[in-house]
């Protein structure tokens, strides 16, 4: 029988089977941070259970911590005390984990690729949503609650119920200046974000397949928000080169072997979906988010919407609170609409590849004076070493961003980095609920490219028009 | 956890579309290391005027009418965005036990049933007699029967609604699920002996 990947990986892993229950997993992986696991390790503790697998667990501390000088104290007390509690509980139970002054460290969705800790074929969990990222490898990852976190840390399993699948297919060739980030915006703009409630969704098509890793990860990074439980792509040659020799990848066997393997798990030729969603890449326009949730997207020259051309009393509601929320008003184009806060990092588009967009956009350029921070945060510290190296760094500061320290930052500002009241920001994270980057702030969604546009104009605007130095 | 089979409690609304688990519970109490104390510090960003903690009156759950309420009725897409547990502790300690929505989100829905909770999914015309009937009258309340699986009305009409079979086990035996999977330990030790 011919089998998608997520069907390949699933049969894979079942532990149990068994009639009227849910199916026991098995996790190949468990990456664990410092704000959603202190309760599972507490309630080992209380129940006097064991870390089953600590050689299959991996921690890292990045959603609190400062993007500013690592070698002084974490001024919030509650912060430290989280990530000092991570460390304890990683002591105690024999987890390695990355701290703040590893040079492994960084956001725990980048840096789980970057050591080659994330492969084919796996099942990888953690208890952040974002997890779906480490799909672009063709792995089976999805974020998990706390209650599940302590699960897999006590049994190295997990209890799940199949998904339905749903092939995403972009065929095509991306125009000049339109990235990943556009494309993922697109389709959750076409599904909405309940689209993909109660799916896996595997994403092909040529436009998928000509993406970097880096892009591939920025797509299935955001597959939550359109709602779906994991996102993949099959694994092929650019998988495997962007995995050779990584820390991770086991030294004593064979690369040829490992790629062999691998290659199996990709979704056999006239596999079966339950559902398809098509979108021609050439269809692809600059994204930015309008409202106050990922799927409330347009074009950098489409307008916010026209309210009595809504269907449905909740349609227009929800419309008319969220232009409310974020300051805008019906059918404005976004062409041209003023920011004053930029951010370019996150697990969504804070590798290497996406600096290095943003960087050939800042190049010779100023920001604008009508910003009060553009701010620059490495998704890890491999990831800032590596744009040092290529001095893209200075590229930025000369242009008047902010080169910070790794770590989550702005995206959900946990940390001291955040908006204020009224602040409109361009941003390159995920997520533009209320508040989500500061209680009052507006966030646009947009590709890194988009962002750096933004900052020097101190407006959006359509960065395929842009003036290259 | 503690046997959960029928419910019978006062219905508050919320009437939004995909209310995301920022607004369920704000990131600056995602810092904290226990597992409860959070009822403060639901919907906070909506349910306070100010960060003073003034109540805010044009917050619905804020009304007199709805307090003690322990069934919450809300719309498509709750608890959408991330996988933060805090946002079914906080309803929790709040004092719901129970959401009635159209639909739910995937990590949310399953967070709830591993904190004893219910997620209860019906269809949209329903909600929306459900949303007239509580405004309608106050103190509204309604019964929930878990094993039966269905919603009974103050006038007495029996909603049924769907839910996994042993999602529902689950709740009515208040299994620890730890425990229930480390029934197969060797199970799971002979899958990785046969990976190895």
């Amino acid at each position: 029988m011919k089998k998608n990947i997520y069907e390949k990986i699933w049969d894979a892993h079942v532990v149990l089977d068994e009639p009227g229950r849910d199916t026991i997993l098995y996790i190949d992986r468990h990456f664990v941070h410092e704000v959603t696991s202190p309760q599972a390790f507490e309630g080992l503790r209380l129940t006097g259970r064991k870390v089953r697998r600590p050689d299959l667990t991996f921690a890292t501390m990045d959603h609190n911590i400062p993007t500013t000088d690592r070698n002084k104290p974490i001024e919030d007390s509650l912060s430290r005390q989280q990530v000092e509690t991570l460390q304890t509980n990683c002591d105690e139970t024999d987890i390695v984990c990355f701290n703040m002054h590893d040079r492994r460290s960084g956001i725990v969705h980048i840096i789980g690729p970057e050591l080659g800790l994330t492969q084919p074929g796996q099942t990888i969990v953690c208890g952040d949503s974002h997890t779906s990222t480490h799909g672009a490898f063709g792995a089976l990852a999805h974020g998990i609650g706390t209650s599940e976190v302590e699960h897999v840390l006590a049994t190295q399993t997990l209890l799940q119920r199949k998904s339905k699948s749903m092939e995403v297919r972009v065929e095509g060739t991306l125009g000049i200046g339109v990235t990943a980030k556009d494309i993922i915006l697109a389709i959750i703009g076409k599904i909405g974000t309940a689209g993909g409630t109660g799916y896996v969704i595997e994403f092909t098509g040529s436009a998928i397949r000509a993406l970097s890793m880096e892009g591939r990860m920025t797509v299935c990074n955001m597959t939550i928000e359109a709602g779906a439980r994991a996102g993949l792509v099959s694994p092929d040659e650019k998988t495997f080169e962007y995995l050779r020799g990584r820390e991770y990848i086991p030294a004593d066997r064979s690369f040829d072997e490992l790629k062999a393997e691998w290659a199996q798990w990709a979704s056999d030729d006239g596999a079966q979906f339950d559902t398809l969603v098509e979108l021609k890449a050439e269809d692809i326009e600059p994204q930015v988010t309008w409202g106050t949730s990922p799927g409330m997207v347009t074009t950098i020259n489409g307008r916010t919407p026209v309210l009595n051309e809504l269907d449905g009393d909740d349609a227009k509601t929800t419309a008319k609170n969220a232009l409310e929320y974020m300051g805008l008003s019906e059918g404005e184009c976004l062409n041209d609409v003023e920011i004053n806060r930029v951010f370019i990092g996150s697990c969504t588009n804070g590798r290497i590849e996406d600096l290095r967009d943003a960087a050939k956009v800042a190049r010779g350029h100023k920001v604008s004076k009508h910003i009060d921070e553009a701010l620059v945060v490495p998704g890890s510290q491999k990831v800032k070493a590596q744009a040092e190296a290529e001095g893209l760094d200075r590229i930025f500061t000369d242009a008047g961003f902010e080169w910070r320290e790794s770590g989550c930052s702005m995206c959900l500002a946990m940390n001291d980095d955040r908006l204020n009241d009224g602040d409109r920001c361009a941003s390159t994270s995920n997520r533009n609920f209320e508040g989500r980057q500061g209680k009052g702030g507006r966030t646009h969604l947009v590709s890194p490219a988009m962002a750096v546009a933004a900052a020097v104009k101190g407006r959006f605007c359509d960065v395929r028009n842009w003036e290259f130095k | 956890m503690v046997p959960f089979n029928k419910l019978a409690g006062i219905v508050a609304p919320l009437e939004a579309l995909h209310v995301d688990t920022d607004q369920i519970i704000p990131k600056q109490f995602l810092k904290r290391i226990e597992r409860t104390g959070y009822e403060d510090m639901l919907f906070y960003d909506w349910r306070y005027a100010s960060d003073g903690m003034v109540p805010n009156p044009d917050f619905e759950l804020n009304a007199p009418r709805y307090q003690g309420a322990s069934i919450l009725l809300t719309k498509d897409n709750f608890g959408c965005g991330s996988s933060r547990e805090h946002a079914p502790w906080a309803l929790n300690d709040y004092g719901f036990r129970s959401i009635i929505a159209p639909s739910f989100a995937d990590i949310f829905y399953n967070n709830c049933f591993n904190n004893g909770m219910l997620p209860i999914v019906l269809d949209s015309a329903t909600v929306e007699r459900l949303f007239t009937e509580v405004r309608a009258s106050e103190g509204y309340t309604l019964s929930i029967d878990i094993e039966a699986q269905t919603v009974t009305t103050p006038s007495g009409e029996a909603i049924p609604f769907e839910v996994d079979p042993f999602l529902r086990d689950r709740l009515l035996n208040g299994w620890d699920q730890i425990g229930l999977t480390l029934r197969h330990e060797d199970a799971i030790t002979a899958y990785e002996n046969a990976r190895r």
